[in-house]
């Protein structure tokens, strides 16, 4: 049965999303419940396999459509073209990740978003979205990798537009997909120039075989620039506020998570194709690197302007990801470099990265959910227009002060840690660096306390408290246990989840 | 000769699509210049694979003699399932044009931008 886990993680949610519209013309609650059971089911299964990943170093392997899935030669494959899928550390990393956010944002939805006929299809789609996320995860040939990338965009860009009745919400949906839409084709073409040369569509074998031609750093650019534009780094950042402001909060909280999984398939792509060659592996650190400090820069001064809490926190959104971008690139620019600085900060800056993906990914999804329940509230995205929350609502105000506090990396918190790694081994590269990273973190606390000082204080208005249901409290509050968890014991997580997935990613 | 004449066509898909996506502000008709963009990834793809005199890669029809050859079958079943997932992208954006107009009663694109109205 174990050997099964990895077409298990994608089969599980797409059964069931296309069971939800049938269960859901019987029983609405059938089909909630249904819905959880499978999110849960996917959780089970990757906490089960993480000890043999993380700690023995297992890595499942997986043909579809073999008689005996796990069997493969020393060149990959028996059978030259085959759905070929992969867990290792570095991916595990990824699905540990996005299972249980993903549960968490299931949990806060199913009483954020009103129960009535659409409910169905926003259940249906949400389930897709996990598919694709999953999917993307354990993807080990390119061609899966682009068909579950479509999956994710087709599903969440459905759910950006899931408001059709108001304005904006259609506008925001098209604007994602056709970002998608033209960044996956340019991926497609990518891929035909790889596959073109090596026939082959198998990771592994192409990271063997790739020469570093100027045939293949084209089709590499044209692999990670569509996923560096799916994942929101700065040149290509223009759908972000549209897309993140309009959606429910829940799903700006999901395709948040979705672009930190097309992070992942940036990483996985650069380390795979580039660490072979010392020519490839370092302009794409400097590019990395480029891309980060351009992100970081650019998103917290937009973010600065804002007035609407959810572009805000889109802009911030954007600005986080060039911390991760600024860690891997360090890594990746010094890895090949033939010298002792990758095992002085190189490896450090990436366990730094790696870890900012995890802990970005909690407190902008506590964030996005806080904005959903500010916005429910206050009945307007404006921040002009909110005051005095924190007069009658304790909850919400005390878990987006640990929101709040953990992004501006402030040292209790989860976001200190991974902050202050980063600084220190990019410091040894670059100083500079470490400065511009610094200033960000400053106005990054700058505009939260814009937010808090609007939102939460002040004489509140006359409306009636409103209070929370359970199950929002419930998915808020397990987010910030999170964050305050590994804020105050970052060494567990370091030791037993980081470290295995740098490992693999460098080794790999 | 005929793979030249492939490859160009290619060349003008991509760049007529990519000309029309940067200078069309109607939405739908940017619908209109991602599918030509596709097609011509779609036709490139598919050319990868072509074969000077060969035949359809079906198993049982295969002859005895190996002088026959057959073009390349995966990126005929690979292009397939692209044209799926674009028949798909392209009736998720036409559905959401028709709701951004409905909604807006503009389809251009210089009318839709900026979001004033925090709803």
């Amino acid at each position: 049965m174990i050997k099964h886990v990895p077409i298990l993680l994608v089969a599980i949610p797409l059964l069931v999303a296309f069971m939800i519209p049938m269960i859901g013309m019987v029983n609405r609650t059938a089909r909630t419940v249904i819905g959880a059971i499978a999110l849960v089911m996917i959780l089970a299964i990757s906490y089960y396999i993480a000890g043999d990943v993380m700690l023995h170093g297992k890595i499942f392997y997986y043909m579809v459509g073999s008689s005996n899935p796990e069997i493969i030669t020393e060149h990959g494959l028996t059978f030259p073209i085959r759905i070929g899928l992969k867990i290792d550390p570095f991916s595990l990393f990824f699905i540990l990740m996005a299972t249980t956010l993903v549960f968490i944002f299931y949990l806060f939805s199913i009483q954020y978003i009103e129960e009535n006929e659409r409910k169905n299809y926003f259940t249906v789609l949400f389930i897709c979205m996990v598919a694709g996320m999953m999917g993307l995860l354990v993807a080990n040939d390119l061609f899966t990798f682009f068909v579950f990338l479509e999956i994710l965009s087709i599903s969440s860009a459905a759910l950006v537009a899931f408001r059709t009745e108001r304005k904006h919400p259609p506008y925001a949906g098209y604007k994602y997909m056709f970002v998608s839409a033209v960044a996956t084709s340019f991926f497609l073409l990518g891929i035909a120039f790889l596959y073109a040369q090596y026939g082959s569509f198998n990771i592994d074998y192409l990271k063997e075989a790739i020469r570093g031609t100027l045939l293949d750093k084209i089709a590499i650019v044209l692999l990670i620039i569509p996923l560096a534009m799916k994942s929101g780094v700065v040149p290509m950042h223009m759908w972000i506020p549209d897309t993140y402001s309009e959606a429910p909060a829940p799903i700006s909280a999901m395709v948040k998570l979705g672009s930190l999984i097309c992070l992942y398939g940036l990483f996985r792509i650069s380390f795979s194709f580039g660490l072979s060659h010392a020519h490839v592996s370092y302009p794409l650190g400097v590019l990395f690197i480029v891309f980060g400090v351009l992100s970081m820069f650019v998103g917290v001064t937009q973010a600065l302007v804002q007035k609407d809490v959810k572009r805000l926190m889109a802009f911030h959104a954007v600005s986080q990801v060039g911390y991760m971008l600024l860690g891997m690139g360090v890594g990746l620019s010094v890895v090949k470099s033939g010298d002792a600085s990758f095992a002085l900060f190189g490896k450090v800056a990436m366990i730094g990265g790696l870890l900012h993906v995890i802990n970005n990914a909690l407190y902008k999804g506590l964030l996005f959910l806080t904005s959903g329940v500010l916005v429910r509230h206050f009945k307007t995205r404006n921040l002009d227009a909110m005051n005095g929350l924190a007069h009658y609502d304790i909850f919400t105000t005390v878990v987006f002060m640990i929101a709040a506090l953990a992004i501006s990396g402030i040292p209790p918190f989860n976001g200190f840690v991974s902050k202050i790694i980063i600084y220190e081994s990019v410091f040894q590269y670059n100083p500079v660096l470490t400065l511009i990273a610094i200033f960000v973190s400053i106005l990054t606390l700058a505009s939260f306390v814009k937010v808090f000082y609007s939102a939460f204080l002040g004489m509140p208005s006359k409306k009636r408290p409103m209070e929370q249901p359970v199950l929002i409290k419930c998915s808020m509050l397990l987010l910030a246990v999170f964050i305050v968890a590994i804020g105050i014991f970052p060494q567990g997580i370091l030791k037993i989840i980081i470290e295995p997935a740098v490992n693999a990613l460098v080794n790999f | 000769m005929s793979a030249i004449v492939l490859y160009v066509t290619f060349i003008l898909l991509l760049t007529i699509g990519i000309i029309a996506l940067l200078f069309k502000r109607n939405l739908i008709k940017i619908v209109i210049a991602f599918n030509i963009l596709d097609s011509g990834i779609n036709l490139f793809f598919i050319s990868l694979g072509y074969r000077e005199n060969a035949m359809a890669p079906i198993f049982t029809l295969a002859p005895f003699d190996s002088v026959i050859t057959m073009v390349l079958p995966t990126p005929q079943a690979l292009i397939l399932t692209n044209i799926v997932i674009g028949f798909a992208t392209t009736a998720l954006m036409l559905g959401v044009a028709v709701l951004t107009y409905r909604n807006n009663n503009t389809l251009d694109t210089r009318k839709l931008r900026g979001v004033e109205e925090y709803d």
